[in-house]
């Protein structure tokens, strides 16, 4: 039927970055490439470029979180451009004609760029849906569906400590059900060629179908750690912690937690990531999280070095294709 | 004594189905005042008043809607009742059963009045309506059933899409509609296993990261049902099935002889999960599309005669209902404008027959409702409808007489376009041309 990727332009450049379903490995590569590029950004004097320069970035966090907002401020604010944020309190936008309403409130400001995280799944999607033609969207997170700027960063993260993404065998623990992290990390992993690809968790946290996204299925979790290379601990919510899906936090920490002695199954130089925030002694314990092997706060950097990319590529390929060129002679 | 003078209507150079009477043939049909009067031969003293061409087309009787929401009163944004029967005899209907759930819910003979008197003011389609299982469809008291049904003000009862939890409810429930003669519509979903979810349990949802509804939410409640409808003896239908399991199960029931029919609607035979794309609020829907397998299953029990019906299950929306993140969204797909076009697809596909088909549009769920209608006996009511099943159309929502637009079927190219639509001897609709 009539259903196209509405990721890419007429052009088929990347307007949208809604997901890392369907695009192509040159694409990402090309992503962390120019993320190598800003990693540097941070540590100059001026930690500024002049790439998004008289652009408007607006970040329309629908749920709260205060890490992700921070770093596509700063990722936006150091490509220049001016950005704010708006948090919405849900219970008064919950109905779709409001959401489109203000949308269309913001869009007579002459925005550019909408960085969008919402509850619902497909929230980004049917957004980019609505929005004028000249009006990009950033997925920040949708529900359980998708978080692709994480999934890019954690892209970055493991071919910073592992070179070569066609050799390793990674390790997604935890609830896999309720996270779009891991659901972007799938993706983004089968495209950069990861040929082994686990996910571990109890049954109740392990989505039906899982296999269909191309990853194998382990209940235990010393047999899935087994001679991994990457090993992503996924965070727990706290709601989940007790009723049907789980017992309790410490049965759950008992079998599912990463601990020294689990992670000692995995490569010696495994690397142990994590999105964030942390809860330690329920899905990590500290001396895991803070010892060699983390790379848990290497993610936070990168983050926002990867986010620039990100949105310098979606706003760069616009018609007079000069910011595209000029950010291969900035760095 | 004489009566005032009847219109008499011949309908010529059409091709008669009417299963109830075994016809499969070129016969022309003649209709005095309300009632069909002769068919093959013009009855005695018959002048005819207006003739109908029917040539190329199929003269059949008018369709049976086992399931349409006309949403007045308590919706009237989304449709009207006038809206709603008018497209519905644009679509071929003549008769629409209307669930209990408007707002407010028919469980007193005044919604059932004011429903019935709306829809004899439109003029359109018969409107027959299903009385509320259970006092404001809440699963915790019966509704008054013997009032509803002695007054004449529904012809079954159901709890429509709203659960009964308590079994034990649902089992007083058939018990008492058994010693009432009504025969009780199930929507068939475990409340619990279904949960906030909004797409079947598979790869789609779980590539999409939408909650989702597993089979058992159906298989499950199917299951209990059917042991409570071998217990009470109540007679029962099954709404709009959407798993090949679920069906299997009612298979069994049936050839064990339980009084249970059962419809699906064409969304369930023509699409799966994976129609849902990329969240396509339109193929939003309850229960929810399930996979090829399921869709496999259904067109298999259609075949085989395992299902009875098709009924559109008519949910028209406003616009607003679907525009939103899939989850946020309404279910239900407006049914009336494509139920025909869809439905003949099986005969394109050689699940059915014509005479098949049309008895599960039109005498097949007029038996289920217990209604004298379906047929084009002599003497029946000149419910009938003419339409041409090689008339190429492609679907177009903005053109729908529906006052819903909702369909993930707007573009698909299809045959079989109504022609003419008479209610009670009276043309209520004519194809332009």
């Amino acid at each position: 039927m009539k259903q196209h990727d509405i990721q890419f332009d007429d052009n088929g450049q990347l307007r949208h970055f809604l997901t890392i379903e369907g695009l192509k490995r040159d694409t990402l590569t090309e992503i962390l490439d120019t993320a190598e590029n800003f990693v540097t950004i941070g540590d100059q004097q001026v930690k500024k470029v002049p790439l998004l320069r008289g652009k408007t970035i607006i970040n329309l966090f629908f749920e709260s979180s205060t890490r992700t907002r921070t770093t596509f401020e700063l990722a936006a604010k150091r490509l220049s451009a001016d950005v704010m944020s708006i948090n919405i309190d849900t219970s008064s936008a919950s109905k779709g004609e409001d959401l489109l309403d203000m949308l269309h409130n913001l869009e007579a400001m002459h925005c550019d760029m909408f960085v969008v995280r919402h509850m619902q799944s497909g929230a980004a999607h049917f957004i980019a849906q609505h929005v004028s033609p000249h009006i990009s969207v950033i997925n920040a997170g949708d529900g359980q569906h998708a978080h692709p700027t994480q999934g890019m960063l954690d892209m970055f993260t493991i071919r910073k400590h592992k070179k070569d993404f066609t050799g390793l065998k990674a390790a997604i623990v935890g609830d896999i059900m309720h996270s779009r992290v891991a659901r972007s990390e799938i993706h983004a992993m089968n495209i950069m060629g990861i040929p082994e690809i686990r996910v571990i968790g109890p049954h109740t946290l392990i989505p039906p179908g899982a296999e269909s996204l191309g990853v194998h299925v382990y209940h235990d979790m010393e047999e899935g750690l087994k001679d991994v290379d990457v090993v992503v601990m996924l965070r727990l919510q706290r709601e989940r912690m007790t009723g049907a899906l789980l017992p309790s936090e410490s049965e759950y920490f008992h079998t599912y937690g990463l601990t020294q002695e689990k992670l000692a199954l995995a490569k010696p130089d495994a690397i142990v990531m994590h999105p964030g925030p942390i809860n330690r002694g329920v899905e990590i314990e500290s001396a895991v999280a803070d010892g060699p092997q983390s790379v848990i706060l290497d993610q936070v950097s990168n983050g926002i070095a990867v986010r620039m990319a990100i949105m310098s590529r979606v706003l760069g390929r616009q018609p007079q294709g000069a910011l595209a060129n000029s950010s291969e002679g900035e760095t | 004594m004489t009566t005032p003078a009847q219109s008499c209507i011949q309908i010529v150079n059409g091709h008669l189905v009417d299963p109830k009477n075994n016809i499969d043939a070129k016969q022309d049909v003649f209709i005095t005042g309300h009632k069909i009067s002769g068919i093959g031969k013009a009855p005695e003293n018959f002048k005819t008043d207006t003739i109908i061409d029917a040539a190329d087309c199929i003269v059949s009787p008018g369709f049976v809607e086992l399931c349409g929401r006309l949403r007045e009163p308590g919706q009237e944004h989304k449709a009207t009742i006038a809206s709603e029967t008018c497209a519905a005899v644009a679509g071929g209907i003549t008769t629409i059963c209307v669930p209990p759930d408007t707002d407010p819910v028919i469980d007193t003979p005044a919604v059932a009045e004011l429903i019935a008197h709306r829809a004899r003011a439109a003029g359109y389609a018969n409107v027959v309506t299903l009385g509320a299982l259970t006092h404001r469809l809440r699963g915790e008291l019966l509704a008054e059933l013997s009032t509803m049904k002695k007054q004449g003000h529904c012809i079954g009862v159901s709890n429509a899409m709203q659960p009964v939890k308590n079994i034990l409810i649902m089992r007083r429930a058939m018990e008492y509609a058994a010693s009432c003669g009504l025969t009780v519509f199930i929507h068939a979903e475990d409340a619990e296993l279904a949960g906030d979810g909004c797409a079947h349990e598979g790869a789609v949802s779980t590539r999409l990261g939408l909650d989702a509804i597993p089979e058992s939410a159906e298989t499950s409640a199917v299951s209990r049902m059917l042991m409570l409808i071998e217990q009470t003896g109540v007679r029962a239908h099954f709404y709009h099935i959407s798993t090949a399991a679920a069906l299997n199960m009612i298979a069994q029931a049936q050839s064990k002889g339980l009084p249970v029919s059962v419809d699906v609607a064409p969304h369930y035979f023509h699409l799966t999960d994976m129609d849902i794309g990329y969240f396509d609020s339109n193929c939003h829907v309850r229960p929810p599309l399930r996979s090829q397998r399921d869709k496999d299953g259904i067109r298999a029990a259609l075949k085989n005669n395992t299902v009875d019906a098709i009924s559109s299950d008519h949910q028209p929306h406003d616009a607003d209902a679907k525009l939103a993140p899939f989850g946020a969204t309404e279910p239900g797909i407006s049914g009336f404008d494509t139920l025909l076009a869809l439905s003949l697809r099986l005969v394109e596909d050689n699940i059915l027959d014509m005479n098949a088909l049309i008895n599960k549009l039109s005498l097949s769920p007029a038996t289920i409702l217990g209604i004298n209608k379906g047929h084009l006996s002599i003497g029946a009511d000149a419910d009938v409808t003419i339409f041409n099943p090689n008339t190429a159309v492609t679907i177009d929502v903005n053109k729908f007489k529906s006052q819903g637009h909702n369909s993930p079927f707007n573009g698909w190219q299809v045959s079989g376009k109504v022609m003419h639509t008479l209610v009670a001897g009276k043309a209520v609709y004519e194809a332009s041309t």
